[in-house]
């Protein structure tokens, strides 16, 4: 391929700049057939009406829970693996089997 | 103290990476992400952060990374603090080596002794997992005694590198260990961290699902249990002077400290240990918190 000179030719050729996206590995989602599902009339903040607790959110390692009122699973990236379920305080947080996402 | 509100709501990793499901790492990466914000740069080896960070042409951080060969973390860290010197920079740019724990004890030790020799300006996290998870749990030097890995069907003979403390030796500013169940204190230590001039070492336990044999949802209670039994100690050594972090200051009393057996039995690596090295196991956590008294002692 010839050598030329403009930017986004050398990123085409070298392939140095990358892009950051959601999802790089697909809908993750997919990997697990459970899923957390937040009961909220246990859940401290929803249950106080302040932020406070946000366990899941903390420990969440997919990033996919929003430290929001009432908390919010995006269930499309969520791997499945229950860490949120285990330090939910109140266990507020069951695993479910989800038939599709 | 940090509190769960004082952590930053903005996220620099976009959900859907490669990482396993209930990986520690990635959560660890994310805290540190948060605490360090947006002017990073990180650099990598090859490692599970390679596998996270994604393929060819995409990324899944917000920040700028580095991708190193094995062997040269330290040595691309410290040509990046020298550009950014060169240009300017260096007081608002924080630059980061995230290396496995093969990366930092094994392979990576050379590169990183020698710019932290250098008194190069950046922070070395070592995330250790204590294998190379990444090619199918080979042994590495922090692979615990008695601990299963392909390399050692039978379980490893010897000792685990003490990492931190060779760091220590080597005079810098700043030396601390976390660990990814305690990630209040996790953040608090990259903050201080980033506050400091001069090379920073940062070792992190990360436990790791497929390599240690335990189901995903129980990444933070394992981690837990490493501190619980005073296995893994949370410190911080700066500018000589030896903290011990508030999650680990119960545990200097002995009696407070879980069996070291309940921290095995719950992991599959450990499913052939001997009493022997059970017994290893205690006398070094024993010498380990003697030393630890020692040492506030002089203080």
């Amino acid at each position: 391929m010839p050598m030329t000179d403009t930017k986004k030719d050398y990123q085409k050729i070298l392939g140095s700049v990358q892009k950051p996206v959601k999802g790089e590995a697909g809908k993750t989602g997919t990997w697990s057939s459970k899923k957390p599902v937040i009961d909220l009339e246990k859940c401290i903040p929803v249950k106080s009406g302040k932020a406070s607790c946000f366990n899941c959110w903390l420990y969440c390692p997919e990033a996919v829970v929003s430290r929001k009122i009432p908390p919010e699973i995006d269930l499309e990236y969520c791997k499945g693996c229950g860490i949120c379920m285990e330090e939910c305080p109140v266990k507020a947080i069951t695993m479910e089997e989800v038939k599709s996402v | 103290m940090v509190k769960v509100m004082d952590i930053p709501e903005e996220e620099f990793i976009y959900p859907g990476t490669r990482a396993c499901a209930g990986c520690s790492m990635a959560l660890i990466y994310r805290i540190a992400l948060k605490a360090l914000g947006p002017n990073t740069i990180i650099t990598v080896p090859a490692s599970c952060l390679t596998v996270l960070h994604g393929m060819q042409g995409f990324c899944t951080t917000k920040v700028s990374v580095y991708h190193t060969p094995f062997a040269t973390t330290g040595a691309a860290a410290s040509g990046i603090v020298a550009s950014l010197e060169s240009k300017g920079l260096s007081d608002d740019i924080n630059v980061v080596a995230f290396a496995g724990d093969g990366g930092t004890v094994d392979i990576g030790i050379q590169s990183l002794s020698g710019a932290v020799e250098r008194g190069t300006n950046f922070i070395f996290a070592c995330y250790d997992n204590e294998a190379y998870m990444n090619t199918g749990v080979q042994r590495s030097g922090s692979t615990p005694p008695g601990a299963f890995s392909t390399t050692t069907p039978e379980g490893k003979t010897g000792y685990k590198k003490n990492m931190a403390k060779i760091m220590e030796a080597h005079g810098i500013p700043y030396v601390a260990t976390a660990i990814s169940s305690y990630p209040l204190d996790l953040y608090e230590k990259f903050q201080r961290a980033k506050g400091i001039t001069g090379s920073k070492y940062l070792h992190i336990l990360a436990p790791c699902p497929p390599g240690w044999g335990y189901e995903p949802k129980n990444s933070i209670e394992i981690g837990r249990l490493a501190v619980q039994t005073g296995f893994w100690p949370l410190y911080e050594v700066i500018e000589g002077k030896f903290i011990l972090s508030k999650d680990s200051r119960r545990f200097l009393d002995a009696s407070k400290r879980k069996p070291i057996e309940e921290y095995c039995n719950s992991q599959k690596r450990f499913r052939k240990i001997s009493k022997e090295e059970i017994e290893n196991h205690k006398r070094y956590i024993n010498d380990l918190w003697n030393e630890i008294g020692q040492r506030l002692e002089e203080i």
